[in-house]
C-alpha cells in the first residue's frame, strides 16, 4: 500500500471535514456586502446623528419646560416636534434593516445564478459537497446569518447614539431624565429588535425561497423573473375576475411581517415595554406557517434544479 | 473491478444526440486519452462520469452510481475542467481553506508546498492571476487530493506551451502512480501521447477507436516511401496518404512491419496523424 492509502485510512483525515460550515464561509467570502452594506448604512446614520446632536440640548430645554394647560396650539406642536426629533435617531437605525433587506434580495437572486454564469459551479460540484448542503448553506445566509448581524449592528448603533445623546445632554447641564423618557429603554430595544428581525425573516422565508428558485432556474434577468410573474398573476386576476386575492397575498407577504416590530404585533404602536412583544399573532396565523411550507418546497426545488441545471 | 464501466451510455439534448450509447471500460491505473473534435461528446461523457448530468444507460464509477451519489463519488474523484471554472473572486488562501474544509482526502501541506514553488501569492484573488497561474492553482488543489480517479477536461485550454508542458510533467511525476486512474480529454493530442496508456477516439457521440497504446503501436505503422516504391506501398492499402517535402507518408492499419520495412522507413505514427486519418474527411488512398 502507498503512503497515500495509509494517510486516508487514518481517522484524523476525515474528522475535520465540515462541508456546511465551509460552504457558509464561502458565501461570505463571495458576498461581503452581507455585512458591509449594513455597516456602511450604520456609519451614515451615526454621522447624521452626530450632526443632530447640535440641536439636542435645545430640544431637551423645550421638552423640559412644562406647558401650561392653556398654552397656544403652536407651542404644543413645537413640543411634539422636538420629541420626535429626539426619537428620530432611533428611527434612523431602521435604515440599517432596509439596507440588509435590499442586500438579501440581491444575494438570493444571485446565489444560484452567478455560479452557473461564471461556470464555477463545475468547480464546486467537483468537491464532495452535496447539492442539498450547497443550497441550505445559501439559504442559511439570509435566514440565519443576516438576522444576528443586522440586530448586532442595530443594537450597537442604538447604544452608541443613546450614550452620546446622554453625554451631550448631561454636558449641557440639563436633566437626562427628560431624554430617557423620550427613548425606549435599552433592554426593550435589544429584545424588540432581535425578536422583530428574526420574526421578519421567518415571515420573509417564502420570499427567500422564491428568489432562490428564480436564481436556480432563470438563465438571465433574474430580477425580472422574480417580479414579473407575481405581478402578471395579480394583473390577470384583476382583469379576468375583477378580484385581487393574489395582490392581497403579495401585499400581506411584503408588509405584514413588519408588524413584528410593533406592540403586540398589531401594527399600530412601537414596542415600548417587554410585554408588548407577543409572537401569538404570528404563530396563530396560517399564512405564517404556509409561508414556511412554501419556503421549504422552494428550497427542495432549488436542490433539484442545482443538480440538473448546467452552466449558462 | 473497472474504475469506469459504461455500457450503452446515452445522452440527448433535445433532438441532438451527444452520446449515442457508448461502451467504455477503464481499468485501475490507466491513463486514458479521450480524443475527438469539438462537439464529439467528450465533455458530455466526462460530465456523465462525474455525475454532473443525468444520462441513460449503465454507468458505474469506482462502483458508485455517479448521478445518484455525486457527493460520495467526489470524495474519491478529482475533476479539472478548463481553467476558467475557478471563481474570480476567490482568494488563493481561501481556496485552500475551503477544499481542506470540505474534502476528507485533501493534504493541505502538499498543496501549500506546490504553491510555494510558484509565484502565486496566497492573498491574491483568482482575478489577479494569469491563466497559467490559475491552472497551477487548480493543479495544486487537485494534486493534494488523494483521489483514485482524476478527470481532466481540456485542462490546458488556452495555456501557453510552457504551462502546458509543466502541467503534464507535474501530473506525471508528482501525482500519478499505479493506484490512480486518469482520464483526460484534449485537442492537443501530441503533447499527451507519451503519457497515455490508452486512447479512445470519439466522434459524433460514438467511440470509433478504443485501444491501449501498446496495441496501437503494434497495429498502426507509418511508412515513409520514395516515389519509386509508392505504387507497391499503395497496393498494401494504406488508410491515409500524404506528402511531405516530396516524400510520401502512408499510414497502415494492421500491415506487417517487415513487409513495410522493405519499402521504406517505418515508424510509429503519431496519434494526431491517426486521428486525422480516422476522423478526418476521406482523403488520399483511404478507400
Amino acid at each position: 500500500m502507498s503512503d497515500a492509502a495509509l494517510a486516508s485510512a487514518s481517522p484524523a483525515s476525515g474528522a475535520h471535514v465540515r462541508p456546511f460550515y465551509w460552504s457558509v464561509r464561502r458565501e461570505l467570502w463571495e458576498n461581503r456586502a452581507i455585512y458591509l452594506a449594513p455597516l456602511v448604512v450604520a456609519g451614515i446614520v451615526m454621522v447624521g446623528f452626530l450632526f443632530s446632536l447640535r440641536d439636542l440640548p435645545q430640544a431637551i430645554r423645550v421638552l423640559g419646560t412644562p406647558l401650561a394647560p392653556d398654552a397656544p396650539m403652536a407651542e404644543h406642536r413645537a413640543h411634539g416636534l422636538q420629541a420626535m426629533a429626539v426619537m428620530a435617531s432611533q428611527a434612523g437605525i431602521l435604515a440599517i434593516l432596509v439596507a440588509a433587506l435590499i442586500v438579501a434580495i440581491f444575494y438570493c437572486l444571485a446565489c444560484l445564478h452567478n455560479e452557473r454564469r461564471d461556470r464555477s459551479v463545475l468547480f464546486w460540484k467537483s468537491l464532495p459537497v452535496s447539492d442539498t448542503t450547497a443550497v441550505l448553506s445559501k439559504a442559511f445566509i439570509p435566514l440565519a446569518v443576516l438576522p444576528p448581524v443586522v440586530v448586532t449592528i442595530m443594537v450597537v448603533t442604538q447604544l452608541i447614539t443613546a450614550g452620546l445623546a446622554t453625554a451631550v445632554v448631561a454636558a449641557s447641564g440639563l436633566d437626562t431624565g427628560i431624554l430617557w423618557r423620550q427613548l425606549t429603554p435599552t433592554p426593550v430595544v435589544i429584545v424588540g429588535l432581535a425578536y422583530g428581525v428574526v420574526m421578519l425573516m421567518l415571515w420573509y422565508a417564502p420570499i427567500v425561497g422564491w428568489l432562490m428558485l428564480v436564481s436556480a432556474w432563470a438563465k438571465r434577468m433574474t430580477f425580472v423573473w422574480a417580479v414579473a410573474p407575481p405581478l402578471a398573476i395579480c394583473l390577470f386576476e384583476f382583469l379576468a375576475f375583477r378580484s385581487h386575492y393574489a395582490w392581497t397575498l403579495v401585499h400581506s407577504r411584503l408588509v405584514d411581517g413588519l408588524a413584528a416590530f410593533t406592540a403586540g404585533g398589531k401594527g399600530k404602536e412601537a414596542v415600548s415595554k417587554l410585554s408588548d412583544i407577543d409572537p401569538m399573532p404570528f404563530l396563530t396565523d396560517p399564512g405564517f406557517w404556509g409561508g414556511l411550507v412554501f419556503a421549504a418546497a422552494a428550497l427542495a426545488a432549488c436542490v433539484w434544479l442545482r443538480r440538473r441545471r448546467e452552466p449558462i | 473491478m473497472a474504475c469506469i464501466d459504461a455500457r450503452g451510455l446515452r445522452k440527448a439534448y433535445g433532438k441532438t444526440l451527444a452520446l449515442a450509447g457508448i461502451d467504455l471500460q477503464v481499468e485501475d491505473g490507466r491513463i486514458l486519452g479521450l480524443i475527438g473534435p469539438n462537439g464529439a461528446g467528450k465533455s458530455t461523457a466526462l460530465q456523465a462520469i462525474l455525475g454532473l448530468i443525468p444520462y441513460e444507460g449503465e454507468l458505474k464509477v469506482l462502483g458508485l452510481d455517479p448521478w445518484g451519489e455525486r457527493d460520495k463519488l467526489m470524495a474519491q474523484v478529482c475533476f479539472v475542467a478548463d481553467v476558467a471554472v475557478l471563481p474570480r473572486w476567490l482568494k488563493v488562501r481561501d481556496a485552500v481553506d475551503y477544499v481542506a474544509g470540505v474534502h476528507p482526502r485533501f493534504d493541505r501541506a502538499k498543496a501549500e508546498a506546490f504553491l510555494a514553488k510558484t509565484t502565486i501569492k496566497p492573498a491574491s484573488t483568482v482575478r489577479q492571476l494569469s491563466k497559467g497561474m490559475v491552472a497551477q492553482l487548480h493543479l495544486a488543489l487537485v494534486m493534494a487530493i488523494d483521489a483514485q480517479l482524476l478527470v481532466l477536461d481540456e485542462p490546458t485550454l488556452g495555456l501557453d506551451i510552457v504551462y502546458r508542458k509543466s502541467f503534464y510533467d507535474s501530473l506525471l511525476n508528482d501525482y500519478f502512480d499505479q493506484s490512480r486512474t486518469i482520464v483526460v480529454s484534449t485537442h492537443q493530442v501530441e503533447e499527451i501521447q507519451h503519457i497515455l496508456t490508452d486512447v479512445a477516439f470519439i466522434d459524433r457521440g460514438r467511440i470509433v477507436l478504443n485501444t491501449s497504446m501498446e496495441a496501437f503501436e503494434a497495429r498502426y505503422a507509418e511508412l515513409m516511401v520514395g516515389p519509386d516504391r509508392l505504387d507497391a506501398a499503395l497496393a498494401l492499402k494504406p488508410i491515409q496518404a500524404r506528402q511531405v517535402f516530396g516524400r510520401h507518408i502512408l499510414l497502415f492499419d494492421g500491415v506487417e512491419r517487415a513487409r513495410l520495412a522493405e519499402l521504406g522507413e517505418v515508424r510509429a505514427p503519431s496519434l494526431a496523424d491517426l486521428f486525422v486519418a480516422v476522423m478526418g474527411p476521406a482523403q488520399g488512398a483511404s478507400a
